[in-house]
């Protein structure tokens, strides 16, 4: 789950972590009442899950209440890379000597957690990274011990910033990890954390990912889930529990396990046509969860075939087979579907949809003919 | 031969009183599994069929000599499973559980890398592991492998574990075991603790490796093969078209900053020997014409 900006900010300021004041505005009027409470200056800032919001004009400072109403007016609706703008965040604008940059995630292949710290702050790390390696400052953190106040002083001494900035950047850290932990984040980064001219160390900005894996221990995430950005086809694949990817193509993709799913975006791809989503519908595949999915599908204007892809493991080809017919007797479906049944007791599950099969609902024996005619279908060639 | 577990092991499940926990603990049992008990602290000295209950994986182990376990435990109890099977001296854990929290499994991991360094942890979120004829741990169906060898498989996504058993099978070919490590960001067991152990393993011949998008594993592994694998290994990569951003259902599964595409695993694999086929139907016909060639 992506946070947006004003939600790391208050995730932030939970750990002790020093935020700007601020206020959520959804329109030019709420952004105005916001900058008079806050007192002038302010800056209006778009909330979107995406960067480059400063060079797509989406964040500006103004010096006056009529500022805020002129940037407020052209930066809600902006389109920021696909992201149409409908949120502002006004928050107190700050005086900055310098910018730094600071953040933890999980390294994968180290199995620890990576720590980096740089003084290079304000411009994309993977910039700094790719030219100038040299000015990150990493620290691996072994998840069974944590951070220390000592690694954590011995990290940031090593990160070359401004002296007067090492010990507030180490009470920043250490929030910043215990945030990072506590708060079960995939990612939590500040780009930029800025040093005042009075000398303070100060977050200016917050990009938070969190776990939904961790939901069952915080219940207030739930806040955050309703504010992740799906397409209607996602939206209604979310509220039936599926795990659904929106694509762009006309082939409606359905599969068990996410492995299959994945596999079965690939070969629909290869075959020379374009899967309209990946969905994976679990192991089980009964009729109640098959039914959700064609639902969703079938809602895609985009999808001109559908190609339903499972493998029997511990689940027997005939209860798959009487799932689809169940489903199929739910709702109506306008694309023709194309089955590929295999694995234990394929055959009987065979023979279960044989009777059913008609121009509209089709079997082929392999993964590979099964995508073949979905992709002719979809393209209106057979 | 085989390799982590066979015929001799004895396992406990740790949730074998849940409906998941009884379905396949049972379903191990029947495929030959030697299940000798099962735990939870509220029914200790109960039964599931003939199976004892105990409190914990200590009072199992001792009263059973069991060396391994399976996990069937919601999320939030993963933590404490995994730790108490490694204190009551389970050598081989088996966790199917999905949803784990990833500071969850990076605290786990690391907690018995460091206390139980002879603990080897498979999954979470992970199908299991057969040993086909000998020993089925999870929730692979049984019936899909073929008995004996020479190949073993290892394998980041489940239904394609079951999808290269049964492409085998068609083909009439054995396997020695076919381990599932599972999606998730921090894994208990890698694909090169499977390389190396099948390397290890008199019986196997070749393996076939089926990785997925996310990560650096499948290029780590093809490090590995390239400098430390004399056998021959078969691979296939999913997720060569999937959008980068966007979470393919694991955890793990995502392709972020330009890090973890299909295709730069592929070149790995192949710059090392291996030989890549682009659906898991062509990884079959691939590992085919390697034992052919044997």
């Amino acid at each position: 789950m992506d946070l947006f900006e004003y939600q790391g900010k208050q995730f932030f300021k939970q750990f002790g972590m020093p935020v700007s004041d601020g206020e959520v505005a959804f329109t030019v009027q709420e952004a105005v009442d916001a900058a008079e409470r806050l007192g002038t200056p302010v800056m209006v800032k778009a909330q979107v899950h995406t960067g480059g919001r400063g060079k797509a004009g989406g964040v500006k400072f103004a010096a006056t209440v009529e500022d805020v109403q002129e940037h407020a007016s052209n930066i809600l609706g902006l389109d920021i890379n696909g992201h149409i703008v409908q949120r502002l965040w006004i928050e107190k604008a700050s005086d900055i000597s310098e910018e730094y940059y600071a953040s933890f995630t999980l390294d994968r292949s180290a199995k620890q957690h990576l720590g980096m710290l740089s003084a290079e702050g304000g411009v994309e790390i993977e910039t700094v990274a790719a030219e100038n390696p040299d000015a990150i400052s990493k620290v691996h953190v072994d998840p069974a011990i944590g951070l220390t106040r000592e690694a954590a002083q011995a990290w940031v001494e090593g990160a070359n910033l401004n002296p007067v900035a090492v010990e507030g950047a180490i009470d920043i850290v250490l929030n910043l990890y215990e945030a990072y932990v506590n708060g079960d984040a995939d990612l939590v980064e500040i780009n930029p954390l800025i040093l005042t001219p009075d000398n303070r160390v100060h977050v200016l900005d917050a990009k938070v990912t969190l776990d939904s894996n961790s939901v069952f221990r915080h219940e207030d995430y739930a806040e955050f889930d309703e504010t992740q950005p799906r397409d209607e086809r996602e939206e209604a694949a979310h509220s039936k529990g599926l795990q659904y990817v929106g694509l762009e193509g006309s082939v409606g993709v359905i599969a068990n396990g996410a492995g299959l799913a994945m596999s079965t975006v690939d070969v629909v791809n290869q075959v020379g046509g374009k899967p309209a989503n990946f969905l994976d519908i679990g192991g089980g595949a009964n009729a109640d969860v098959m039914a959700g999915a064609l639902e969703v599908i079938n809602n895609d204007p985009e999808v001109k075939s559908i190609f339903i892809n499972i493998f029997g493991g511990i689940t027997r080809g005939e209860e798959v087979a009487n799932g689809i017919i169940e489903a199929l007797n739910r709702v109506d479906i306008d694309a023709p579907i194309i089955i590929r049944l295999d694995g234990t007791n394929a055959d009987e599950g065979r023979a279960i949809l044989e009777p059913a099969l008609n121009e509209k609902l089709m079997m082929e024996p392999t993964m590979l003919d099964a995508a073949r005619r979905a992709v002719e279908l979809a393209k209106g060639e057979s | 031969m085989s390799i982590f577990v066979d015929s001799n092991t004895k396992v406990i499940y740790q949730g074998l009183t849940g409906s998941q926990g009884r379905y396949y603990g049972l379903l191990n049992r029947d495929y030959g599994t030697q299940v000798v008990g099962g735990t939870n602290p509220k029914k200790a000295g109960e039964e599931v069929e003939g199976i004892p209950i105990f409190a914990n994986c200590a009072e199992a182990v001792e009263a059973t000599g069991a060396t391994a376990s399976c996990i069937f435990i919601p999320a939030a109890g993963v933590y404490s499973a995994v730790m108490d099977a490694a204190e009551g001296g389970v050598k081989f854990i088996v966790c199917i559980t999905e949803g784990v929290p990833a500071h969850d499994e990076a605290k786990f991991y690391n907690e018995l890398k460091a206390q139980y360094p002879d603990v080897q942890l498979l999954g979470p979120n992970c199908p299991g592991i057969i040993s086909p004829g000998q020993c089925n741990i999870g929730i692979t169906a049984g019936h899909i492998a073929k008995a004996g060898g020479p190949v073993g498989i290892v394998s980041r996504s489940g239904t394609l574990t079951y999808q290269a058993l049964y492409e085998l099978q068609q083909k009439d070919i054995g396997v020695t075991t076919c381990v599932g490590i599972g999606g998730d960001p921090v894994p208990g067991t890698s694909f090169i603790d499977c390389l190396a152990a099948f390397e290890a393993d008199p019986e196997t011949k070749a393996v076939m490796m089926i990785g997925e998008i996310g990560g650096s594993a499948e290029e780590e592994a093809a490090d590995f093969i390239k400098n430390h694998m004399s056998k021959p290994v078969s691979s296939y990569i999913a997720g060569v078209t999937a959008p980068p951003g966007k979470k393919m259902g694991h955890a793990g599964a995502i392709v972020s900053g330009g890090k973890g595409t299909a295709d730069a695993k592929m070149e790995a694999l192949r710059d090392a020997g291996v030989k890549v086929g682009l659906n898991p139907t062509e990884a079959g016909e691939l590992m085919a014409e390697i034992v052919t060639s044997l």
